[in-house]
């Protein structure tokens, strides 16, 4: 069946081959031009080829652009693009609104982060349990994951505006100025709005990996004496640990790339670049601006950063998965 | 131990894989940015696309012109759309010009990305055309020296104005207890106590609610009409120096710092149109508004200065809107013709009657005596339009405005620093980014 059978093995006791055709003596046999499962690369090729082009091409593009004197032009229009060094990267990181966008990305990270892995993974060890309304409940926490942002930006901004329901509940407690215009609260607020929106998904994934968790574990737990909470941390926790790791990076990776919800949610990053992140400063100069050398700068050194994250995500609460 | 040499030389193999592919793919960039040449030259006649803006009148306006040019012209047709959906026909336009997709004439191509249109060599050199400068000058007068660039060269040709004026709601004053038909609108002084009087009142939460967002153009709708007022005519740049860290723009700066810490204008955005909704009992607007607020029992008046300036010496922002002629273009002499049809005297009259705009052409009034007879609420932008200040003409227009904006936000609007330092320091940077250029 496998190509790499009809392949004749070399062997001693083999006929002597013929000669080749150029009179030089045949050399280690060569590996097929396509490996020993050609099948296999032609299914994975048009991704392969996705990837390339979506994803690899783009990014060394970029690396290429943040080295360069670069700007947009129509085809065919020959301008010189110089190498600079790192003249991009400099004018990018002077601007102290760049090092602000990536202080206030690492704000929205520290409380997003952590408050997605701990509520999906608590809503979806409930949802597991749960025996009525199942289906409505995982709809219902679904539904904004699947709702456009621009739709649900609106009834957030009802909600926490001067005159929302919320400070309209909080009375006097509320903030001065409100939370989308307030330096101290406009990150949080919108940490907890992407929170809120992605968990749906975050839910799914726990649920999926809990299908795989061994009831014979809880079932061992509970007859060694160990209580809900005690079979949880000891059985649940470690059960879905790559689903964690996953969680971690990708929640890692949307929150680095944060642009929508500062975009609508507070008008642009404000107030004052209070919520700004790098991704928003990269469309400004980027598109807006007619700099997208310094953009890309930007970009180079959001992903090295991210790559960082994730590889000690991985590496401390990855354990030996 | 052959498994593991394989995998090691495979391994090898891939990395060996991965390093040409990289290796050739900066080498493909390195040739991309090499690119061919195109000069912008003109020529050829024939088909032409063009793209007009999407709101409904200047719709209108566009499907008569195009009407009207293609019944005279049977072999020079032109196909028109509306701008393709986008944030903003800025980015919609720049995509375009970096595609080569560009059409051959936009009339929506706002004067403060022209610069950057321009670096990109996406729009053609209307001074290159035998007539370019003379009929564009002939049309628009002193005006048109606005939208030269540095070396003097015409890349779009000045189309129409929304110079800004204050629209206030007469029924909201009159509850107020302040004359709806004389209002005390004038000074800076008398701007504030009027609107003190009309938020203690409870008649509106905000007298007036610019939009305190950190957009680059927001500038152009609170500081900027009334700095030209103030100013006499000035611009933001001059010599390639900005100009407002001065008295006139410091009066302008705690006037609008004044609004925001007493709470006459709300520091938060508002979701929707504060005028028509009587969250804000005035607005700075163009003429565009007079179609728009129908519903509303408005009046007019120019914009506020700290002395007070008669109407007929006010300046304000213009608003402009210019048509660019677009180096993808390849019928390019007829594109010309196009251009010259559309904003001639019978299409500028069409336009001044479809929407309401003013197109950018001296003596307006005397021009088309009759519409501003019969629409006596547009005589006011009509004079109007005669005194207007443009943006700085450059490929760093956006990122000047973008600065001046984010020094304005926090003294300004949310009153954190002093706002003389703030313009004193965004005046040094945008003097800086004029250097640039």
């Amino acid at each position: 069946m496998s190509l790499t059978n009809a392949v004749p093995a070399p062997s001693g006791s083999a006929p002597p081959s013929p000669p080749p055709a150029s009179g030089t003596a045949r050399g280690p046999k060569k590996r097929p031009l396509l490996g020993r499962n050609p099948l296999g690369i032609m299914f994975s090729a048009p991704y392969l080829v996705f990837v390339m082009l979506v994803f690899a091409y783009p990014l060394v593009y970029s690396i290429w652009i943040a080295f360069h004197d670069f700007f947009f032009t129509a085809p065919g229009v020959q301008v010189e693009r110089p190498f600079v060094g790192l003249e991009n990267f400099v004018t990018a990181f002077s601007d102290p609104a760049v090092i602000r966008s990536f202080g206030n990305v690492g704000i929205f990270l520290l409380i997003n982060v952590p408050l997605t892995v701990v509520l999906s993974l608590l809503l979806a060890t409930a949802l597991n349990k749960a025996t009525r309304a199942r289906t409505f409940l995982r709809v219902s926490y679904y539904v904004p994951y699947v709702t456009a942002s621009v739709a649900v930006v609106a009834v957030w901004i009802f909600l926490f505006n001067g005159n929302g329901l919320v400070n309209q509940v909080l009375g006097p407690l509320a903030p001065d100025p409100s939370w989308l215009i307030n330096s101290t609260w406009a990150m949080p607020t919108i940490a907890f709005f992407v929170t809120w929106k992605q968990l749906g998904f975050y839910i799914l994934l726990y649920l999926a990996a809990l299908q795989g968790v061994p009831k014979e574990l809880y079932e061992s737990a509970s007859t060694d004496g160990a209580g809900a909470v005690r079979s949880f941390f000891s059985v649940t926790v470690p059960g879905v640990r790559p689903a964690t790791v996953l969680v971690l990076l990708v929640s890692t990776v949307t929150g680095a790339n944060l642009f929508t919800e500062p975009y609508l949610l507070t008008n642009g990053g404000g107030p004052n670049g209070a919520s700004a992140s790098p991704v928003l400063l990269m469309y400004q100069l980027g598109l807006q601006q007619g700099q997208p050398d310094v953009a890309s700068a930007i970009g180079v050194v959001l992903v090295v950063l991210v790559l960082g994250v994730a590889l000690l995500q991985n590496r401390f609460a990855g354990g030996r998965d | 131990m052959d498994t593991q040499r394989i995998t090691k030389s495979s391994a090898r193999h891939r990395r060996y894989a991965g390093a040409a592919l990289l290796t050739v793919g900066a080498l493909a960039l390195t040739a991309c940015a090499g690119g061919g040449g195109d000069d912008a030259s003109t020529g050829a006649r024939g088909e032409i696309t063009i793209w007009y803006s999407n709101n409904e009148s200047e719709v209108a306006w566009g499907k008569q012109m195009v009407e009207a040019w293609n019944a005279e012209n049977p072999d020079e047709q032109v196909t028109a759309q509306e701008i393709p959906a986008g944030d903003s026909s800025e980015e919609v336009i720049g995509a375009a010009i970096t595609a080569g997709n560009a059409p051959c004439l936009i009339y929506n191509t706002a004067p403060a990305a022209v610069g950057q249109f321009e670096k990109q060599g996406g729009l053609v050199n209307l001074s290159d055309f035998e007539d370019g400068a003379s009929f564009i000058e002939e049309r628009s007068g002193a005006t048109a020296e606005q939208y030269q660039n540095a070396d003097g060269d015409y890349f779009q040709m000045p189309w129409k104005s929304n110079p800004v004026v204050i629209f206030y709601n007469k029924d909201l004053f009159a509850e107020a207890g302040l004359d709806p038909e004389n209002p005390k609108l004038s000074t800076f002084d008398e701007f504030l106590e009027t609107s003190r009087t009309l938020v203690e009142a409870g008649v509106a939460p905000n007298a007036i609610l610019p939009a305190p967002t950190s957009e680059f153009y927001q500038s152009l709708f609170d500081f900027y009409p009334m700095y030209a007022a103030q100013s006499g005519g000035t611009g933001l740049l001059e010599d390639g120096e900005a100009t407002f860290a001065n008295e006139d723009g410091y009066a302008v700066a705690d006037f609008w710092a004044t609004m925001y810490a007493e709470g006459l204008s709300a520091k938060e955005a508002y979701q929707g149109d504060s005028f028509a909704e009587g969250v804000a009992a005035m607005a700075s607007v163009g003429p565009w508004a007079v179609s728009v607020y129908d519903d509303v029992n408005w009046g007019s008046v120019p914009v506020p200065t700290a002395d007070g300036i008669p109407a007929e010496e006010t300046y304000t922002f213009s608003d402009a809107k210019n048509v660019g002629l677009y180096t993808a273009c390849e019928n390019k002499e007829t594109a010309w013709d196009v251009l010259k049809f559309s904003t001639g005297e019978e299409q500028d009259g069409q336009l001044l009657e479809l929407t309401g705009q003013m197109p950018l052409r001296t003596d307006l009034q005397g021009t088309y005596p009759e519409y501003f007879e019969a629409n006596p609420a547009y005589k006011a932008f009509g004079d109007q339009a005669s005194r207007t200040v443009e943006v700085p003409a450059g490929p760093n227009t956006v990122q000047m405005l973008q600065t001046f904006r984010d020094a304005w936000s926090p003294a300004v609007i949310f009153g954190d620093g002093d706002v003389q330092d703030a313009l004193d320091e965004a005046a040094v940077e945008i003097t800086d980014l004029s250097a640039q250029q």
